[in-house]
Order: structure tokens, then C-alpha cells, then sequence
């Protein structure tokens, strides 16, 4: 374990660099500059430890100034192969992230944090398929492969699920780079390996039966690779019975479960003034929880409005845009005066049975504030009986519920500094696994997430990012986060994702694995029709004989 | 592989050694102009050879005092001189000097290259280099500085003459002049320019 394997190609020596910049490299003359990839792997041979490193840049160095001013003839192929490599030369900066030592308790415990760096001229090899193996391990009951690092097909780097659900973490990356995909993947891996039970806020309707993609089939849901261990909840069973889906349960709000704080969290999207929000908390105190919006949507009128702002001495004004803005949210078809049953209750009974909710939006999907309104009262009732239920645990009087993973998109919408003080998921993020319940951040905007709900993600996959400042965001807090960058900002722009954090022993650019072929869903346990039956059929052989 | 033992032949004298230094020797040829080419390998000795590059040729008057003068007015061409002044193959002479650049270990079969402890004797019989022994010599490069310690930039010739000869004498020659070129890339990594001219020479 502790020797280079033989198939490992030597890549150059370390010449230089420092544990918090990284280690240079010189490329040996043999070794192809343009094999050398941002975000692969490299292995250095120290004298007693092994090293393991991720590229972070390369260089192209000249041993003498004046070669950039007079480069040699390199018309001619025999001047240019000599000086390429010994005149001319590529530095590779490498950060070494994890050590090896070659003792047997070491290779038990496994790759350790590097706190050192290889002395001078210790030779560097690119990492073989051994070499991944031993750092990311392999496929059992509490990892899931997630993809191959770069150029090395085949070689699967594993993700600690477990781990990963324990903390909250995020998904990030343009539009189109294949957040959804990895979603799933990671969704399914968690159905699979049974390691939590997930919420999904479903705002596009890609997880429950079917997901979309770009310019092809559709690809299977949760539902139809794990038909028995998913529900899907929707809040618009018309356009899900015309999608062909039927839903295992509906979704009502009533109009009394809308608390002021929800109506608080919509103040952007539905551009409601400071005066506006305090007055729905004056309208709380007038009819109280239950009736206060059924009561402030009855008065249609202007009189009645303004008789209504004599009552609680609000201004005619204020409650006039209120009344009009509220109606908006009052049209939205889930909401009822009353619901015929507590929707919150029916999704923790199925969470509590170890069946994952895929809440679908619809059309409602679309409407932003109907996301948020819904994601933020369904998540802050959840969350309330978690904490009852694991303070009743502590107490000794019930059992602890199961860690739950709740899935948001367009975080960034109610994760701002402004309001991520106020919404559940701040909450959430910054408590942590204290109540067992974790949230899995999809985001295309990361620099609009509140910075201390970032700092506390366990795990993030990062994929292309444009904008230097969700580049920031993203990184914010991670150590040798300027090299990453380099990394981060050579992604490809779809499948490939930087992954780093707490499931993982260190930041490893991958592709992601296929989901969507038949293939990729029997590797998640998926038997279709025809196997199922002849499954079936050797099953009843082997029970009554042919 | 070819040891230099049995690479050696003692077939081609060239003439004696008739001055000597740590670093080089001048060798007096005992035919006029019967110097070998500039960048040879040359061999002196029988008893204990020392291996140099020659670096410098020289023909001049064998009496100081007595410069040659201008023969060939009434000639029909520079032949016809030498034809009708027999005399001149005993009044000139053909030094050359050599760099030197290692010799045989003690055991024989191996070359140590560098500065032996004593230089050749006076007198020392100089013998040329077979493409065998030359090829034996040139497995190893590292004797190449003390060539390019000479004044540039008939040192670079030399180096370069001395290399294109050694790869005349290897089946790949492509191969063995890539080799070299990147162990002078190597030496000369501070001094471009010297490193292209000599490149440039190389291919040649």
C-alpha cells in the first residue's frame, strides 16, 4: 500500500511550496504538460509517509529569463523537444490533503489529514485506480459511489451517506450544470442505503415520478425506482393526474395554519412594506391565529377595510396593498379556509414509517411565493415535532425519529442575510443535527445564501459557477480555498462537480455518474417488468419445484 | 555492450604528446595536416591512456623564427606548391591540441570521467578513436563541462563536433543527439544563447 503501484506514471519531484500555498511540483521532461489536469489526483512518496494531493494549477516555467524574450527555434522539432522539460519546463502546484504512513495501525485507521508536507525531490506520481480506492473507499451499507474522478472512468469515488445526512449541505451550480441529476443520485443513494428519510420540496416536479431532460426522455422518479418507499404528496393533483401520475396523498393548508412569520419570510417576493408585515400581526391579535386570514380576506371592500383600520389603528393605506397582496396568496388552490385533514400530521406518519415524501408543486412551482410559503409552514411544523419528539427521546420516554433530510431549491430566495434569522431553514442549518433533521440546499445563487447558514454546510458539490462571488460564497471558510477556485472555475460546464466537506476525506473533482439508463437505475436496485416476473417465476420454482 | 577494453585499438597513431597539463595536452602529428577532425576523440598511451577531445589545430612553422612565406606566384594550384617544395613536409608542422576529458578505471572495462591524477607523459604515443570506443566513451555525458569550460564559442563547436561524431557512431543517432541535447539543456539552463547555437551546430 505504501509503495507507488507499478502502473502509477512518475509525474516530476517536489521542488518547493508550503503546506497552506501547496507543493510544487516540477514535471518531469517525460510527462505530458497537457495530461496534467486542475482537480486530479497526485500521490507523493515521502520518506516515511505517503501523500495525497490534489492539482490546483500548473506553470510554465523557463530555467533562464530570456527565454521568454528569445525562445529557440521551435520550428524545428528537435530544438523543441530538447528544451521542452529542461529549459523549458511546467511547475505543477499540487495541495496535498490527506497522509498515509506506512505502519499496519495507519493503514487501519486509514488516510489521515495532512498537517506536513513532503521534503525536496520526493517523487510524485499520478494516482492510480489503487490509490482512489484506498482514499474514498468502497460501495457498502453506508456509501454510495457518486462518480469518477477525471479522466479515470471506472474508478468510483464514494460518499459517506451517513455522515453526509448527519449535517446540512448544498448543491451548487449554474443552471444546467446537473444539480437535479446529482439531487437524485444522492436522493436515491439515501432511499437505498436507508440511512435517513427525506422531504423533498419538489418545485419543478423532477423527483416524485418522473424528471425531465435536457433534449431527451424523461428520466424515473424516487416513485419508480423505489415504488414501495416513496410517497408523492402533491399540491396540485389536476396537472398531476394530467402528467399521468396519481398522488398518494394531497396537500391542503387551511388558512389559520399561516402564521405572521410566514407571511414575514414573503415580504420580498410579495413586495410587502415593514408596515405591512406588522400589521398581519395586528391582525393576529384582532381574530387570533385560526381566523385572522379568512377574516382579512372577507373584507373586500373599502369600507370594511377602512372600518378594519379604525379597529386595530393601522393605516387605510397599509392594509388597503396588504388586502390586495394577500389576495394573491389567497387564490393559490391548496389553500382552503379550512383543510379537510392536517397535511403535516399525514407527512410524518409516513416519515415516521420510514417512507420518503416527495412534496410536487404543480403549476404552483412557478409561483415563488407559494414555494416558500409552503416549504417554510410545512418545514417549521415538522421541525417543531422533531424537537418535541427528540426532547421527549432525551427524557427517556420515546424513541429518537429518524434523521430527516429535507430538500430545498432556490434557496437562495429565503436563505438571504435578510431573512434567514427568521425562517426555519436558517434554523435548521445553524442548529444542525441536534434534532436530527438536515436540509439539502439546491442553489444556483449561492452568494445570496445567509454566510453563516453557508459556513455551516457539512458537504457541498460544487459545480460550474460563473459568478466570482458565488465562487466566494461556495468556498467561504474552506481551507487552501484560493487554489479550489482555480479548480472550481475549470469545471466543465455540465456533469462534473468539486466535492468537499465532511462525507468525503478530501475535495475531489468528479463526474458525476449516469442516472438515467437502465443501467444506472439497476445499480440503484431497479428491476423492471420483465425481470421482476421472471424473478418470480424462479422464485415459485424454487418454492414448488419445476 | 562494448567495454573499453575491447573497443581499444592501437592501430591509428597520430603522433606524441609534446606538452602536457592537468587539463590538456598538444600532440605534434607526424604527418603534416594529419591531424584528426576538430571534436575527435583521441587516446594517448599504452600504459596508462588518458582520453581527450581535440579542441584546437594548429600548423605552423617547425622553427619559431622562420615564418613560412608565399611560394605559389608561378603555380598552377596549392598541390603544385607542396609538389615543387618537397622541403616543406619537414620545415611545418601539425599540432593539435586536446581537452581531456577521462580515462579507463583501474579495472579496465569502465571509464572514469574527468581529470586523472597525473597528466599524460612527453612523448606519450596518441592514438584516434575507432567509432566503437568512441560510442563506448559517449554512453556517459557527464564529462561534457569540462568541454564547455573552454572559451565560447569555439568550445560550443567543439561540443558539438565531438557529439555528431559520437552519434555517426550509434545505430539511432536521433536518439543518442536527444539525449545529449538534454543534458546540455541541463548545463547550459542559464545561457540560451549558447544552448541554441550549440543545437542549432548539433543538427548540422
Amino acid at each position: 500500500m505504501n509503495e507507488p503501484s507499478g502502473k502509477a506514471a512518475l509525474m516530476g519531484v517536489v521542488v518547493g511550496g508550503s503546506l497552506s500555498r501547496g507543493v510544487e511540483v516540477r514535471l518531469d521532461a517525460s510527462f505530458p504538460v497537457e495530461q496534467v489536469k486542475v482537480g486530479g489526483f497526485v500521490t507523493i512518496q515521502g520518506q516515511a509517509n505517503r501523500f495525497f494531493a490534489i492539482i490546483s494549477d500548473v506553470t510554465l516555467e523557463a530555467s533562464d529569463s530570456s527565454l521568454r524574450a528569445v525562445p529557440p527555434d521551435a520550428s524545428d522539432p528537435f530544438v523543441a523537444s530538447v528544451m521542452s522539460g529542461t529549459g523549458a519546463y511546467a511547475v505543477v502546484n499540487v495541495l496535498p490533503q490527506l497522509t498515509m504512513s506506512g505502519d499496519a495501525f495507519a493503514m487501519l485507521s486509514g488516510p489521515q489529514p495532512a498537517r506536513s508536507i513532503p521534503a525536496h525531490f520526493a517523487p510524485v506520481y499520478a494516482a492510480s485506480e489503487e490509490d482512489i480506492r484506498a482514499v474514498f473507499g468502497a460501495e457498502d451499507e453506508r456509501h454510495i459511489w457518486i462518480g469518477s474522478p477525471l479522466d479515470m472512468e471506472g474508478v468510483r469515488v464514494c460518499l459517506d451517506l451517513a455522515e453526509l445526512v448527519k449535517r446540512s449541505n448544498g448543491v451548487f451550480g449554474k443552471s444546467g450544470t446537473g444539480k437535479t441529476f446529482l439531487t437524485r443520485i444522492l436522493l436515491a443513494g439515501i432511499l437505498q442505503k436507508d440511512v435517513a428519510v427525506n422531504l423533498v420540496f419538489d418545485m419543478h416536479n423532477e423527483y416524485g415520478w418522473q424528471g425531465t431532460r435536457e433534449g431527451g426522455p424523461g428520466v424515473k422518479g424516487l416513485k419508480q425506482l423505489f415504488p414501495s418507499k416513496v410517497a408523492v404528496f402533491s399540491l396540485d393533483p389536476e396537472m398531476s393526474r394530467r402528467r399521468g401520475v396519481s398522488p398518494d396523498a394531497e396537500v391542503r393548508i387551511g388558512y389559520g395554519e399561516i402564521e405572521p412569520q410566514d407571511i414575514e419570510i414573503l415580504a420580498a417576493t410579495l413586495n410587502l412594506t415593514p408596515q405591512g408585515v406588522s400589521s398581519v400581526y395586528s391582525l393576529v391579535r384582532r381574530f387570533g391565529q385560526e381566523a385572522w386570514l379568512e377574516e382579512f380576506l372577507a373584507r373586500e371592500n373599502r369600507e370594511e377595510l377602512a372600518a378594519l383600520a379604525d379597529e386595530t389603528s393601522e393605516l387605510f393605506q397599509v392594509l388597503f396593498t396588504l388586502h390586495r397582496r394577500l389576495r394573491t396568496v389567497g387564490r393559490m388552490g391548496f389553500l382552503m379556509p379550512k383543510a379537510p385533514e392536517d397535511a403535516v400530521r399525514r407527512i410524518l406518519e409516513y416519515l415516521d414509517r420510514g417512507i420518503h415524501v416527495v412534496l410536487e408543486f404543480g403549476r404552483y412551482g412557478n409561483d415563488l411565493s407559494a414555494y416558500i410559503l409552503v416549504a417554510n409552514l410545512l418545514t417549521r411544523r415538522i421541525h417543531d415535532r422533531y424537537v418535541e419528539r427528540m426532547e421527549q427521546a432525551s427524557g427517556g420516554r420515546n424513541q429518537e425519529p429518524r434523521q430527516l433530510l429535507i430538500t430545498i431549491e432556490e434557496a437562495h430566495r429565503f436563505l438571504t442575510p435578510a431573512v434567514a434569522g427568521q425562517t426555519i431553514f436558517g434554523t435548521i442549518a445553524r442548529e444542525m443535527r441536534k434534532y436530527r433533521v438536515s436540509l439539502l440546499v439546491v442553489d444556483q445563487r449561492p452568494s445570496g445564501i445567509d454566510e453563516e447558514v453557508l459556513s455551516q454546510l457539512g458537504t457541498r458539490f460544487a459545480y460550474l459557477l460563473d459568478n466570482e462571488r458565488d465562487v466566494d460564497a461556495v468556498l467561504a471558510g474552506v481551507a487552501g480555498a484560493r487554489e479550489l477556485r482555480t479548480v472550481l472555475s475549470r469545471l466543465e460546464s455540465q456533469q462534473q462537480a468539486l466535492v468537499f466537506g465532511h462525507a468525503l476525506p478530501m475535495p475531489v473533482v468528479v463526474r458525476t455518474r449516469d442516472y438515467g439508463t437502465e443501467e444506472s437505475y439497476r445499480e440503484f436496485g431497479f428491476r423492471d417488468a420483465v425481470e421482476l416476473m421472471r424473478q418470480a417465476e424462479e422464485d415459485g420454482k424454487d418454492l414448488f419445484g419445476p | 555492450m562494448n567495454t573499453i577494453a575491447n573497443t581499444t585499438n592501437y592501430t591509428t597513431r597520430l603522433g606524441e604528446v609534446v606538452e602536457t597539463s592537468s587539463a590538456a595536452f598538444t600532440v605534434q602529428c607526424y604527418d603534416l595536416y594529419g591531424a584528426p577532425a576538430l571534436g575527435a576523440l583521441v587516446r594517448t598511451g599504452r600504459d596508462s591512456p588518458v582520453y581527450g577531445v581535440v579542441r584546437n589545430v594548429v600548423t605552423s612553422s617547425m622553427d619559431p623564427g622562420r615564418r613560412p612565406v608565399a611560394r605559389g606566384q608561378d603555380e598552377a594550384d596549392e598541390e603544385a606548391v607542396y609538389r615543387s617544395n618537397p622541403q616543406l613536409d619537414k620545415l611545418l608542422r601539425t599540432d593539435f591540441q586536446a581537452t581531456i576529458v577521462g580515462y579507463p578505471d583501474s579495472v579496465g572495462t569502465g571509464m572514469r570521467y574527468g581529470l586523472p591524477s597525473q597528466p599524460p607523459r612527453i612523448h606519450a604515443f596518441v592514438h584516434a578513436c575507432a567509432p566503437p570506443e568512441v560510442r563506448a566513451f559517449a554512453e556517459d555525458l557527464r564529462f561534457l563541462p569540462l568541454v564547455l569550460a573552454g572559451a565560447a564559442p569555439e568550445a560550443d563547436e567543439v561540443v558539438a563536433a565531438f557529439l555528431r561524431q559520437a552519434a555517426s557512431a550509434h545505430d539511432d543517432s536521433q536518439a543518442f543527439l536527444m539525449k545529449a541535447g538534454r543534458q546540455i539543456a541541463r548545463l547550459l539552463s542559464r545561457d540560451l544563447q549558447r544552448l541554441n547555437a550549440i543545437l542549432g551546430s548539433l543538427r548540422a
